[in-house]
């Protein structure tokens, strides 16, 4: 039966002992929480992804890896009795008794063609397709937005004055949720803007990895085409050993 | 750099950092050969160039006091003495934090919504003071800046362009608005011969550059034939967007008037770096859309 | 001949809206000129600004639908001119301000040809965003 499920529909099987498949009777803690305004009782332990699935909810898009990687579930929520407005990857949120909350799977972006390779390496790549940049006010709410905890304002800062060093880095653990870009009051897409400065670090600023270069060139010169020619003509049984018993850091 | 230099935290702004870098590496040498070591603030952020003039407006106040905030960690950290002087060069992020820091001087309700709103950062206290380098320079004495010159710009006629930020309102402006003197002052302690006639304080367009170019260039034609027929052969300027405005948009100014003749545009600071005889002030012109390399060469100010 | 100016409740709302946004007591402007004959932009204006400030005080919110206002360049000459001690460059902000707050851009900034935008020094494009864009 496995094999006739969807990867999307086997991730979600995998969560499914938290959701359908809970006995009502053995949980201890239960939680009211509400979503777009309609009130549900939920196990206390859930997320906000898997309480919303356990109300009924079914999520086609909007979700993805279950793990607080793809930035795919992003949400909105008030815990009762705070004036904050939060936001989160549902996957992984719990829920709180008196929760308000809905999701914000998709942030509506514009996102300019451009050619890495024919831009040159300073600020003005921002101006060029990105020119609401100069809009930001420094308020820092895609900072408070970020459920990666990243320093976004600051990034956005970086790009302004061009300094691709700090946008790449300030950015490197950006998941994409959007989450930044539907809070900023100067509508910068914050996360495309990233995306823009790291692929041009990567193309002009970042010094090119020695060993990469190497290990480049050893490709080429067909050092390891004996090895890959014996791997394509190995059976999966055997590969799935190999891939066991690899050499690997510690978890 | 030596022992005993005075340590001042120093505001860039996002101009200073790309097209007018000029402006920066040159101010930065003649601080330091000056005693003065101006050290850029830490996370800084654009303060918006443009003072927000609403009464009942605050978000676009929150960039500069944020600056503002930044100083005051820095002698909280430590990496400063109890000095609360903040330095830029920019006329327009000077007018900008300038009147930031006066308007929550004088509005403690505003200060404590803007603070309230920033709860992630200190609370800013209302102790920096905003000042622009070229005060520095003045409080500093003629003497002293002379006292460095070592190739004299003797017979080099320089108008100062005043602009607006650094004049208007008189609040924050640094001289007197009708007949400034302070960036004079400091080209003749230079040894230049300073041309002043009153399109000096002239306003550039400013942004309307962006939209507006045609009354940009009408005005940089205004502003530069009137140095030139005072005799000007450089005009000096401290805002990266009066020097956008004069130098480069100086191609539109000879396609609407053929007969305009082209004036090289320098920061006040590449002159002073080059009568300092700093290795700065020989380069940094290929920034320029007029070049001045002929005219320094002719008058040998840089090697040839 | 003579003629008859109606100030309707209508004109008092928008005359106290502008004095309130701008901070000024716009009915001081005595209408010296000063500020016109100062003020670098004016070639380019439709109506010059002491027009500005008589349309304002008359409350007339045509004012609104003038070049002038989104002309100034906040250079404040008149600023430090006016006998009266008004800072007409607030009262350009604050009708620039009624428009902006209504959603409605001065400046499309995707009808900019990209290579114009590239370059400009931000300092420029900064200061635009903040006059033209709200
Ligand atoms: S920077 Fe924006 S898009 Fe990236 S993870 Fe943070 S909030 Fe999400
Ligand atoms: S939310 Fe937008 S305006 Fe505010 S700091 Fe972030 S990018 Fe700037
Ligand atoms: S005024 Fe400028 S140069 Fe100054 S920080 Fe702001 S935009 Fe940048
Ligand atoms: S850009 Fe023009 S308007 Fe501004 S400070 Fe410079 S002179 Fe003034
Ligand atoms: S200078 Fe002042 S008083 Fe005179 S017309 Fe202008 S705003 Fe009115
Ligand atoms: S502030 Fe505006 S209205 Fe006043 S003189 Fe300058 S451009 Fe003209
Ligand atoms: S589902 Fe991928 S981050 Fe939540």
């Amino acid at each position: 039966m496995k094999s006739e499920m969807s990867i999307m529909e086997r991730i979600a099987e995998a969560a499914r002992s938290v959701t359908t498949g809970v006995d009502a009777g053995s949980v201890e803690h239960w939680v009211t929480i509400y979503v777009m305004g309609k009130g549900y009782r939920v196990p206390a332990d859930l997320t906000i992804l898997t309480a919303m699935e356990y109300a009924g909810y079914r999520f086609v898009r909007g979700v993805g890896c279950r793990q607080g990687f793809c930035g795919a579930c992003s949400t909105v929520y008030r815990k009762e009795g705070d004036y904050k407005l939060q936001t989160g990857m549902a996957c992984q949120t719990r829920v709180e008794d008196g929760m308000y909350m809905e999701q914000k799977p998709f942030a509506p972006a514009a996102k300019p063609a451009y050619n890495i390779a024919d831009e040159t390496f300073d600020a003005a790549v921002f101006l060029r397709f990105y020119p609401e940049v100069a809009r930001c006010v420094s308020c820092n709410t895609c900072t408070k937005s970020c459920p990666q905890d990243l320093e976004v304002m600051d990034y956005v800062q970086a790009a302004i004055k061009g300094d691709f060093e700090s946008l790449a880095e300030g950015s490197f653990d950006c998941i994409q949720c959007g989450l930044c870009a539907i809070r900023c009051p100067a509508e910068i897409v914050q996360y495309n803007v990233a995306q823009l400065g790291r692929r041009m670090f990567g193309r002009y600023g970042h010094p090119v990895p020695e060993h990469l270069t190497g290990r480049l060139e050893e490709i080429q010169a067909g050092k390891f085409d004996e090895e890959m020619d014996q791997l394509t003509r190995t059976p999966i049984e055997q590969l799935e050993v190999l891939y066991a018993g690899r050499e690997r850091e510690a978890d | 750099m030596n022992s005993n230099s005075v340590r001042l935290p120093y505001y860039p702004g996002c101009t200073l950092k790309t097209a007018a870098s000029s402006f920066e590496i040159s101010a930065l040498a003649s601080a330091e050969a000056l005693g003065m070591e101006l050290i850029e603030l830490p996370r800084w952020n654009c303060c918006g160039t443009v003072f927000s003039l609403t009464d009942d407006d605050l978000i676009h106040h929150i960039a500069p006091i944020r600056n503002l905030i930044r100083v005051q960690e820095m002698n909280r950290d430590g990496i400063l003495d109890n000095e609360n002087r903040l330095v830029t060069l920019c006329s327009m992020c000077f007018s900008t934090l300038k009147r930031a820091e006066l308007l929550v001087r004088e509005n403690p309700d505003k200060l404590k919504t803007i603070n309230d709103f920033m709860y992630l950062e200190d609370d800013y206290n209302g102790d920096v003071t905003v000042v622009h380098f070229l005060e520095l320079l003045r409080d500093m004495g003629r003497e002293a800046i002379s006292e460095k010159v070592k190739r004299p710009l003797t017979g080099l006629k320089v108008a100062p362009y005043y602009g607006c930020m650094m004049l208007r309102p008189k609040e924050v402006g640094i001289d007197d608005p009708e007949e400034p003197t302070i960036q004079g002052d400091l080209l003749s302690a230079l040894g230049a011969e300073v041309v002043y006639n009153p399109y000096m304080k002239l306003c550039c367009g400013s942004y309307q550059t962006m939209n507006e170019k045609d009354a940009v260039v009408r005005l940089v034609h205004d502003i530069l034939s009137h140095a030139r027929a005072d005799g000007a052969q450089v005009v000096a300027t401290s805002c990266p967007l009066c020097a956008f405005n004069l130098d480069k948009r100086q191609k539109e100014v000879k396609e609407t008037y053929p007969d305009f003749e082209e004036i090289p545009v320098l920061y006040f600071t590449q002159l002073m770096a080059l009568a300092f005889g700093l290795e700065p002030g020989f380069s940094g012109f290929d920034q320029n859309y007029v070049s001045v390399e002929p005219l320094f060469k002719d008058r040998q100010l840089i090697p040839e | 001949m003579t003629s008859r100016l109606v100030i309707s409740s209508e004109n008092e709302e928008f005359l106290a809206r502008v004095n309130e946004l701008s901070g000024q007591v716009i009915t001081l402007c005595d209408q010296c000129g000063t500020c016109s004959a100062s003020c670098p932009m004016v070639d380019e204006m439709d109506v010059t600004p002491s027009q500005m400030m008589r349309m304002v005080q008359l409350g007339q919110s045509e004012v609104l639908r003038t070049k002038a206002m989104w002309l100034c360049a906040s250079c404040f000459t008149c600023t430090v001119r006016c006998p009266r001690g008004l800072d007409l460059s607030r009262v350009a902000e604050a009708l620039r301000q009624t428009t902006l707050r209504q959603a409605a851009d001065h400046i499309n900034i995707n009808a900019i040809p990209r290579d114009e935008l590239a370059a400009l020094p931000q300092i420029a494009l900064v200061a635009g965003m903040r006059k033209f864009t709200g």
